[in-house]
């Protein structure tokens, strides 16, 4: 497998992204790269006209840039590091792994692939998530979120591990959420979660799904050293829209 | 085939850049560092404005209050005949200690700058004049001089700091004033503009000041109408032609002359939704209620990040909902607030902390010890 590394220090995003697509229709399988700062976009531009689907793997230090991961198709991410807003933006297959925090809108539109988080994330996590018969995206964040998670939400996963026993503080969860799920471990009030959510108990199909993802999580963070059992063992709470078309009624 | 651009390709899709440095020891340092910070968010703006406020620039005049001033006109001329207007009124209401003209680079190319002149005065205030405290009589000077003296504009009036400003991108703006040669301060604030309804006009860029207060502001004000018509019953003139001119002058308003500490403002200019106030104790319960009934009409309508500069302080503050982005950052004595976290890192890739704020809820950074600035 051939790996390039790039030094990206005071390399434009443009500059960036041409050479990744450059390098990787020349048969480029891994890239390195080091000293990135803001450079947005990384992995969106990996594509190829015809009609073959790459898949590259993007290993990643330093802070990237607003859109990390948008639009993209199937590459694999680690970031050594925290990233910015916008992160799996409008992402259709892959996997993006962050050693440390997100900013806001993490997972916007998000249509499938999986996204995991080591740490906190900002507002707006999982905005307008959605999914189509077997594109199902899945996002799963070790910390917590801030306000207006999975906000208009229409499919996919979200799993929220709240680990170091954090508190979940955020509000207006769910608003306009209408597909999907959300799962958190630990507990969250009523009045936190919109009123067209509905909070229940994980049943046995959900179990699987967190013992699937939470598998995965801690896979992609050997590091930590986290053990399965000890997190699916804590108590986790299942939201999901009461209705599908929580609007129908007002144009009916 | 290779790709052919088209104009489309370029079209310019931006938002603004904010950035602030400070160091709560006091110790000051030049804009190099913010310069390249800011330059690092490039493509937030368009190179329709750019501008820094910096505190502590000027200790050797730390007792006189330091005018900025733009004269604008179409030919040098116009811009020396408006200076002359404006020093005949200067000498009148002011005693000036010192005046130059603001050191700029030839070799930095800008679009059309203004005559850019400084000067250090004491109030000298007449008849019932006496009556006004000093920072009052400077407002009230401030705002005759933006709507009465044609083509001058007063765009920095505080003690020991200053703004600079001007079209053009923040690291081209930075570069024409020689803020990483000519000045040290211990806040730094910048801004890189997309202005968002506006003409691109060199008074027009952030930050907007007045005294001791600097706002740089990413996003935009939709209640600007409401907020002006208000400030226009306490004596402030919106002059500027841009919305984030309402903050500074609402900012002066409650922090200077009402008193009111900043967690409070921010609960004035950013309040929780009637929603979120209906679920809090009944004394939260009616503080917020009263707050809103009483400065309803300085509710910042609209998405914003700010960063408010004062003397000693450098606060962020976002919307409600935090509708534009924020991050917050320490090293050390050093307190950082960016609209990109990786600004920050270039600067100081090492952070003791680095967090994301919550909507509505201020961030300040305060001196250590007040009396290192004074």
């Amino acid at each position: 497998m051939e790996t390039v590394e790039i030094d990206a220090t005071g390399i434009s995003t443009e500059d960036l992204n041409e050479r990744l697509m450059a390098l990787m229709l020349d048969g480029t399988e891994k890239f390195v790269l080091k000293n990135v700062c803001g450079q947005r976009y990384i992995g969106t531009r990996l594509y190829s006209k015809n009609g073959n689907k790459p898949r590259v793997d993007i290993d990643i230090t330093g802070t990237p840039g607003s859109d990390l991961g948008a639009f993209m198709s199937g590459h694999r991410v680690r970031v050594h590091g925290n990233v910015q807003d916008g992160v799996g933006n409008t992402m259709d297959d892959g996997e993006i792994v962050v050693e440390g925090r997100a900013g806001d809108v993490l997972g916007m539109s998000m249509r499938g692939g999986k996204i995991f988080i080591r740490d906190n994330t900002g507002y707006r996590t999982a905005l307008h998530m959605k999914e189509y018969l077997d594109k199902k995206p899945v996002l799963v964040i070790g910390g917590t979120t801030q306000d207006f998670l999975g906000e208009y939400m229409a499919g996919g996963i979200v799993i929220l591990l709240g680990l170091g026993e954090l508190p979940h503080n955020q509000t207006f969860i769910g608003t306009g959420m209408h597909g999907g799920v959300i799962y958190i471990r630990g507990k969250v009030d009523k009045l936190q979660v919109a009123g067209q959510v509905d909070i229940s108990e994980p049943g046995v199909e959900d179990r699987k799904l967190l013992d699937k993802f939470v598998g995965e999580f801690i896979e992609s963070f050997p590091d930590l050293g986290l053990n399965k059992e000890e997190i699916l063992k804590g108590d986790f709470i299942k939201l999901a829209p009461k209705s599908k078309r929580p609007y129908a009624k007002m144009y009916a | 085939m290779p790709r052919i651009r088209r104009e489309l390709y370029n079209k310019e899709i931006c938002a603004c850049s904010i950035f602030g440095a400070m160091n709560r020891d006091g110790e000051r340092f030049t804009g190099k560092g913010v310069m390249k910070a800011i330059a690092n968010m490039h493509v937030r703006g368009n190179g329709l404005g750019g501008g820094f406020a910096a505190y502590g620039i000027y200790p050797e005049y730390k007792d006189y209050y330091a005018f900025h001033l733009m004269f604008t006109g179409n030919s040098p001329e116009a811009k020396r005949s408006a200076k002359i207007g404006f020093d005949a009124f200067l000498c009148e209401n002011f005693d000036v200690v010192s005046d130059d003209e603001i050191p700029h680079s030839d070799e930095v190319v800008v679009s059309d700058p203004p005559l850019i002149w400084r000067y250090y005065v004491l109030p000298r205030k007449q008849g019932e004049e006496a009556l006004l405290s000093d920072e009052d009589y400077i407002v009230k000077m401030v705002m005759h001089v933006n709507t009465k003296i044609e083509n001058a504009h007063v765009f920095s009036s505080g003690k020991n700091m200053g703004c600079f400003k001007g079209v053009g991108y923040p690291e081209d703006i930075g570069e024409y004033f020689m803020l990483d040669k000519l000045y040290s301060a211990y806040t730094w604030t910048v801004h890189g503009r997309f202005p968002t309804n506006t003409q691109a006009w060199w008074g027009g860029a952030h930050p907007f000041s007045l005294l001791n207060t600097t706002v740089v502001h990413n996003g935009e004000i939709s209640s600007y109408g409401t907020n002006r018509w208000y400030l226009e019953m306490y004596g402030y003139a919106c002059t500027l032609q841009t919305d984030t001119e309402v903050i500074a002058y609402a900012v002066d308003l409650l922090m200077r002359r009402q008193s009111i500490p900043i967690e409070i403002v921010a609960k004035i200019l950013a309040p929780p939704i009637w929603n979120s106030i209906d679920r809090m104790d009944e004394k939260e319960k009616k503080l917020l209620t009263t707050l809103r009934m009483v400065y309803g009409s300085l509710l910042m309508n609209g998405p914003f990040a700010i960063i408010i500069g004062q003397t000693g302080k450098m606060i962020g503050l976002t919307d409600r909902i935090r509708l534009r982005p924020i991050t917050a950052a320490t090293r050390g004595e050093m307190f950082y607030l960016s609209s990109e976290e990786a600004s920050i890192r270039l600067i100081s890739p090492v952070l003791d902390s680095v967090w994301t704020p919550n909507g509505g809820e201020p961030v300040v950074g305060e001196l250590n010890n007040m009396r290192t600035v004074l």
